[in-house]
């Protein structure tokens, strides 16, 4: 193994789940068929939903536009292949209630938009670049979903001297971003050379975590004679976590309730830069992304390639179908992704994985009382006091959980993960958050 | 398939360890002290042993069931306690002496609180103090080691530290020979509680409750540290009236109330900062009592004293939040 294990960078905290990714590690990616139905919700990103412009009936091409933003903090939405327009209606979502969304029937030929057009990055200014990744609707593609442009437009007042893409996926099981690294080195490359361009950085650097050596080595290697740095790092969840990244290769902490921006980075996703590399030089807007359908419930795990879109159905059968009975439905990762209620609903742009549990793999843990035994504390990368926040929330206790800082909670689930007590910690910190927020707006 | 389905939020995964597994651990950590005490005391070991581990479980079931409570005892802390409890009785304890100390530790200092995870002193401790204070002839009836089959009659004696305390109240300085030497404290030949014997024994236990990451290293190293400084301090000031560190470490409770006593979790600061100033504090107060109080040992007024410290100590332990320290950008 070429890449030195010892003495590799991290942040202080965090913990070590199985991270079951040989399931689909050496899996490389496939071209998941064209279903029968592309159901594309018009809310797929952090901030404004997009607004509809087509109507049931119309004909669109795959990449023509069928949502426009709304605002600054807002990105357009497209057709992910070419068809009719059936509906648009509230159609379950994966958040978990009926959004609106375009529901496209296809018509096989999966035809592009005449007209989307490449470009040559260097004879585009920064402003250009930034307006074709607005427009290509390129959202944070590591599971956040934070529209791009916006992370590439700092004030005056916070020069960006530092761009570091993650290539950790912490998350346990997926694989996505790492067959990416393997399989498209030259389109994150591509991406890379656009983002210096727009911010101007002086370093730039990529994260891995040595336990994707071959991603590693590929990526040091094609980076040799570029202003590009590959950062080993060390294996641990959740290293992936934007502001412990920054931590670990710059040795700068984001204040609390700041932004990377405050400390001179920006970071993003090497799946976003893929994409990014796509809206520029192919001029193809984000209609599909790499996902890995995987879990102890699928018969055969798989890394594909989708369109925005699919459902979760339709992704399963693609892996030969359910093995066993489901017990819990995962869209994204198991320390942070959200439980479905039902297959039966679309993968977005922000799907980085769909892991199915069994009823083995969802324990039953009756709850216990805390036994101070510390663990919460000791894996909290926010080096925040899990437990006692939970208590307060658990008592309503708003002023309490805010003074002991509830705000500075990831929401990475560290502590939730190590209780042998059982205590639901970060459920009761998220409840603890969303009360001091409508305390905050209610001011 | 729907009526299957959980929906619950993230984290979706666990570790391994429950409260149950926990407990257990320490359990096992104690096994090898339990081996010593019954093979050095025999059979009244054992039947103190029992008695204690079945009064503690006993009567927190009672308890629970009392108050209307699900009856939690399958979660091992009751017989943890009971173990510990009857490690810190003399070895020919009589019966109802133990079975006292059982109820005070489970009904007086841990069910009256809320059980477990609420009350704010170590159980066994209290029921050990109270039993002091109450019964000081029961509670300080030692007995020389009378290893099992040798057919040595148990005679009574006192523990190292006793005979310390009395030639030093009486005469000014440390008796001119001692019942045994470091190797016989190392290995528990000498008179004390049940589970005073054994450094060995109890070491090894420690060991096992770090490497299965039970504890950490903070309160053991913090505890034992200062405990060494200090004794040692005052040893080169007059070798002739205070005992050296060494003997310090090997005698009486301390080994077992650093590596078992003080690290219960409930009942100790929460962060490792926190940790090595209980630890520390503990240390302090235990050389103090023994070489300046009444009793010759402190280790269990020592941890007690820190206990009712805990929550001041937490306070001002807290970690420096992420987003707090000062970085150059
Ligand atoms: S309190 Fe928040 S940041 Fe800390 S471990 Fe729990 S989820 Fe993660
Ligand atoms: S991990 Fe659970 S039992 Fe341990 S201190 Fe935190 S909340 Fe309490």
């Amino acid at each position: 193994m070429s890449v030195a294990m010892k003495n590799l960078k991290t942040f202080p905290g965090g913990l070590h789940p199985p991270d079951n990714k040989q399931w689909s590690a050496d899996k490389p990616i496939e071209d998941c068929p064209m279903p029968d139905e592309l159901v594309i919700p018009l809310a797929q990103h952090i901030g404004a939903p997009a607004e509809a412009c087509v109507e049931a009936g119309e004909l669109v091409k795959k990449g023509q536009l069928v949502g426009t933003a709304k605002g600054f903090v807002s990105v357009p939405i497209h057709a992910s292949t070419s068809g009719e327009v059936v509906a648009v209606e509230p159609r379950p979502h994966p958040m978990g209630k009926a959004l609106p969304a375009v529901v496209i029937k296809p018509d096989g030929e999966d035809a592009w938009l005449p007209g989307l057009q490449g470009g040559d990055p260097a004879s585009l200014s920064p402003v250009e670049l930034r307006d074709r990744i607005r427009d290509a609707g390129i959202v944070g593609m590591g599971g956040a979903t934070f529209p791009a442009h916006v992370k590439l437009s700092p004030p005056e007042d916070k020069p960006i001297d530092t761009l570091i893409l993650n290539g950790v996926e912490c998350e346990p099981y997926l694989t996505a971003d790492h067959r990416l690294m393997l399989e498209r080195p030259e389109a994150i490359l591509g991406g890379i050379a656009i983002l210096q361009k727009i911010l101007g950085v002086k370093r730039t650097c990529i994260g891995i975590e040595a336990n994707k050596p071959d991603a590693i080595e590929q990526l040091t290697a094609a980076t040799s004679d570029l202003p590009i740095e590959v950062v080993p790092l060390q294996v641990k969840y959740p290293q992936g976590a934007e502001k412990q990244l920054i931590l670990a290769i710059t040795g700068r902490e984001v204040p609390s309730g700041g932004l990377p921006m405050d400390v001179g980075v920006v970071v993003q996703n090497v799946g976003t830069c893929t994409a990014i590399d796509d809206a520029v030089r192919r001029g193809l807007p984000l209609v599909e992304r790499i996902a890995t359908i995987t879990g102890p419930g699928v018969v055969e795990p798989k890394n594909l390639r989708i369109r925005v879109g699919t459902s979760l159905q339709y992704l399963v059968d693609q892996c030969g179908g359910l093995k066993g009975e489901p017990a819990k439905i995962i869209m994204g990762g198991p320390m942070m992704g959200m439980a479905q209620l039902s297959l039966d609903v679309p993968a977005t742009r922000g799907t980085s994985g769909l892991l199915l549990f069994t009823s083995e793999n969802v324990p039953v843990r009756p709850e216990g009382p805390c036994l101070r035994c510390g663990r919460c504390v000791r894996a909290c990368p926010a080096r925040i006091l899990p437990t006692t926040i939970a208590a307060y929330a658990r008592l309503d206790l708003t002023d309490e959980a805010e003074a002991y800082h509830a705000m500075d909670c990831i929401e990475c689930g560290c502590c939730t993960y190590s209780c042998p007590a059982a205590l639901p910690l970060v459920q009761a910190i998220r409840g603890a958050k969303g009360a001091i927020l409508a305390k905050r707006r209610k001011g | 398939m729907s009526s299957q389905l959980y929906l619950s939020s993230s984290p979706h995964v666990y570790a391994g360890d429950r409260t149950e597994q926990i407990m257990r651990g320490v359990i096992y950590a104690l096994l090898p002290a339990c081996g010593v005490a019954v093979y050095f005391f025999g059979l009244p070991a054992l039947v103190t042993l029992a008695l204690a581990t079945f009064g503690c479980v006993g009567f927190e079931a009672a308890c629970q069931k009392a108050m209307k409570q699900p009856v939690t005892v399958k979660d091992g802390s009751a017989a943890l306690t009971g173990i510990l409890l009857a490690l810190n009785l003399p070895p020919n304890a009589p019966w109802w002496l133990t079975l006292l100390g059982a109820f005070v530790a489970i009904v007086i200092s841990k069910q009256i609180y809320g059980g477990l995870g609420y009350n704010p002193f170590n159980p066994a401790l209290v029921a050990r103090v109270v039993l002091l204070i109450s019964f000081p002839v029961q509670m300080t009836r030692w007995t020389a080691p009378a290893p099992l089959f040798s057919g040595i009659d148990a005679v009574s004696t006192a523990t190292p530290l006793g005979q310390a305390k009395e030639s030093v109240m009486l005469t000014g300085s440390l008796p001119s020979s001692m019942q045994g030497g470091m190797g016989d404290f190392l290995l528990g030949n000498m008179a004390g509680c049940l589970g005073e014997v054994s450094a060995l024994a109890l070491l090894l236990g420690g060991a096992y409750l770090l490497v299965r990451r039970i504890i950490t290293w903070h309160i053991p190293v913090a505890y034992l540290g200062s405990t060494v400084v200090l004794a040692g301090i005052f040893w080169l000031v007059d070798g002739s009236r205070y005992p050296d560190p060494l003997f310090h470490l090997l005698t009486g409770g301390l080994m077992l109330g650093a590596l078992f006593m003080a690290t219960d979790m409930v009942t100790s600061p929460i962060t490792g900062r926190g940790q090595i100033v209980y630890g520390i504090g503990c240390g302090i107060l235990t050389v103090l009592i023994r070489l300046f109080g009444g009793y010759p040992e402190g280790v269990s007024f020592a941890i007690l004293l820190m206990n009712a410290a805990t929550p001041l100590i937490d306070r001002y332990t807290q970690p420096t939040k992420f987003g707090y320290v000062e970085t150059k950008a």
